[in-house]
């Protein structure tokens, strides 16, 4: 038993100094182009499940920003999405798996639960860590090296309720929220404060729960009975698909103001779009917009995976290049440790400009939220148009 | 009004869950076992519908004949293989077979389907009828649900107690020796019994996702824990038992969201069991049997 346990020991140990040396000698060779071997990214996001939509989004997004770096020569990227199916224990899993991997800079997870676990981690870890559309507080909170692409929700909460007022979309607001999601309740939290703010009346006030969200009548009762003309619906397409289901069946037919989380309502499977017609929402990218920048962004992405980007795959796009902007202002290079990226990395975000699709001067406090403006949307004919 | 609306798709929702609540209290009352992968038929049942309905372009009520032939040969055969070689291992075995099957469904749709949600498109319309000039409005949804509900528990009890095989039924439930002795297939009656659990969780999962029309791997699972609790409150093993218990928690849900919180309103239906399973801890309707030492 002694033996064969001591065996499997050697075995292990060669394995694993045979996994060394192969691993040393492949970083000069692979440099092919430019002298300097690929930089490990890594990220997991929803690839399967409730929220595909958006991981699927971002990595595709991500991908053809890597595949155009990588196209100019010089500095590689090697891209590599993991599936967390939107849950925190999964998401953390996959986070291991990419550091077995020999992940060097991280994207974070692409929602916020997730996120929320797996920023820790890389806090931690000392991996850099840029999320494409993580947007709650607790993502960045209190960690010096996680960074956020989309704006953080107490941002998305006050400008939907500065949005509806500026724009008098409506005079007694119905909220629904998810209340054991901390993306629907930050979102919530900072929008009722703004509204109170503002003089802007919420007249109703009901909430769901992962394992309550099939059955809104009561919720759209209350908001019927008193007499809200705008539902505000800070939450995830899935559940927004069955509340206007459930209003169109009880013959209410408020405005809906979503967030960012209702983008990809349009591309469910079997969904009706006529019932979302004229639901507005904010979100920092536009498809329809006429610049370079984005028209070339949509024409590949609707090449190469048949379908119009949502914002989710914007925010994956200008992920990779706020990071190679990064690479190339801070002089990284592939055989850095990863503890010295991430202080490079951190020094130039705090300091850098980035022009992106999903914004121009965007800027990043040493909190790692960022600034830019949101655009309105609304949905017209089944596609996203410019409310302005 | 308000009231009555609630009332409504309080007892729209409850019907749904007693019909789930009707298989787990007939393979109760039957197997003495909890069958805990029946809300994953549920499941399983809303996407052969689906599939027939919006990939095959069939009429709706083929698409449910399809869903009930494909849950009951589902039914039968996971207890078949996974139960039937356990009848004499110890109930709590039994039940952590009962979970793995459901856990092995849930799987086995992730991998054959995906997790991505599908929109289940409605089989019974979207119209809504309208009383008292517009201000209660009963969606068809519900209305089918709640005849489709009556028919089925008028059905089961004259099917338990006029026919032969229903007969059979109570004799298994009463005393599975004496059933034996008396010429009745032990083995017969409890596939039989899977076969109609399951056949009515197809009707459920169709009426579900018609109510509610989001269809993933993990639709089944809440409803399934939900209409468990409904055949525990009326008293597990009576069939009039589920039915009341299924409609009851359906309304308690509701009128807890309504009139309580919708952030309670989960807590308020067990809360209500509780008291339930203290004052009665037979459930409503249920029996106490004397047990002969």
């Amino acid at each position: 038993m002694k033996k064969f346990s001591i065996g499997l020991l050697a075995a292990a140990l060669a394995v694993a100094l045979a996994g060394c040396t192969s691993g040393g000698d492949a970083s000069p060779d692979a440099s092919g182009n430019a002298g300097t071997a690929a930089i490990k990214i890594g990220g997991t996001g929803p690839l399967t499940g409730g929220a595909a939509i958006y991981g699927q989004a971002a990595r595709n997004g991500a991908q053809i920003a890597v595949d155009e770096i990588n196209a100019l020569g010089g500095i590689q990227l090697e891209l590599n999405y993991q599936d967390d199916e939107h849950d925190a224990e999964k998401a953390v899993n996959a986070y291991n798996t990419l550091k077995d991997w020999g992940m060097q800079v991280s994207l974070g997870s692409v929602t916020s639960t997730p996120a929320v676990a797996t920023s820790v981690e890389s806090n931690t870890d000392r991996i850099f860590s840029l999320t494409p559309s993580a947007s709650a507080v607790a993502v960045t909170e209190g960690k010096d090296n996680v960074f956020q692409m989309c704006f953080a929700d107490p941002n998305q909460g006050s400008a939907s309720a500065q949005y509806i007022f500026d724009q008098k979309l409506g005079s007694k607001i119905a909220v629904i929220y998810k209340n054991d999601d901390v993306y629907s309740t930050g979102i919530y939290t900072t929008f009722k404060t703004k509204a109170a703010e503002l003089g802007v009346e919420i007249v109703s006030e009901t909430t769901f729960t992962e394992d309550s969200q099939q059955d809104f009548s009561v919720q759209l009762s209350d908001a019927k009975s008193k007499g809200a003309d705008l539902i505000f619906l800070p939450m995830y397409y899935t559940p927004a698909s069955l509340i206007f289901q459930q209003a169109k069946s009880m013959d209410f037919s408020p405005k809906y103001f979503g967030v960012d989380g209702m983008d990809g309502i349009l591309t469910l499977e079997g969904f009706d779009v006529t019932l979302a017609e004229g639901v507005m929402l904010l979100t920092p990218f536009n498809a329809d917009a006429n610049d370079d920048r984005t028209t070339n962004f949509v024409s590949k992405y609707q090449a190469a995976y048949n379908e119009i980007p949502n914002q989710f795959a914007a925010d994956g796009y200008d992920c990779i290049y706020a990071i190679w902007a990064a690479i190339q202002a801070g002089g990284i290079t592939a055989d850095m440790a990863t503890p010295e990226i991430n202080d490079i990395l951190i020094a130039q975000f705090t300091s850098m400009d980035f022009d992106g699709l999903t914004g121009d001067q965007m800027r990043w406090d040493a909190n790692g939220q960022v600034t830019k403006a949101p655009k309105g949307m609304v949905i017209k004919a089944g596609q996203y148009v410019g409310m302005d | 009004m308000v009231f009555l609306s609630h009332l409504i798709s309080g007892v729209s929702l409850g019907g749904i869950y007693a019909i789930i609540a009707l298989g787990y209290t007939m393979v109760y009352g039957i197997a003495k076992m909890l069958n805990f992968a029946h809300g994953d038929v549920i499941m399983v049942g809303g996407y052969a519908c689906f599939f027939m309905v919006t990939y095959y372009d069939l009429p709706v009520a083929v698409g449910v004949l399809v869903a009930m032939a494909v849950c009951t040969l589902l039914g039968v055969s996971i207890e078949r293989l996974a139960y039937k070689p356990l009848r004499r291992a110890p109930a709590l075995a039994v039940l952590i077979t009962a979970i793995g099957v459901s856990y092995f469904l849930q799987n086995a749709a992730q991998l054959l389907w995906t997790s991505n949600p599908r929109v289940f498109p409605s089989v019974v319309g979207n119209t809504s009828l309208n009383l008292f000039g517009g201000q209660l409005s009963i969606s068809s949804t519900a209305i089918v649900t709640i005849s489709i509900c009556v028919v089925i528990m008028v059905a089961l009890t004259w099917f338990t107690s006029k026919t032969k095989t229903g007969k059979a039924m109570r004799a298994c439930s009463e005393d599975k020796a004496a059933a034996q002795l008396m010429g009745i297939s032990v083995n017969t009656t409890i596939s039989m019994t899977f076969a109609i659990g399951s056949a009515l969780a197809a009707i459920a999962g169709v009426l579900l996702c018609s109510a509610y029309p989001t269809l993933s791997p993990t639709t089944g699972a809440m409803p399934g824990i939900k209409a468990f609790t409904a055949a525990v409150f009326g008293g597990i093993g009576s069939i009039p038992g589920a039915m009341i218990g299924g409609i009851l928690l359906g309304i308690i849900e509701i009128f807890g969201k309504a009139y309580i919180s919708t952030q309670l309103s989960d807590a308020i239906v067990f809360f209500v069991l509780i008291v339930v399973l203290l004052v009665k801890p037979d459930g409503l309707l249920g029996k106490r049997v004397q047990e002969k030492v």
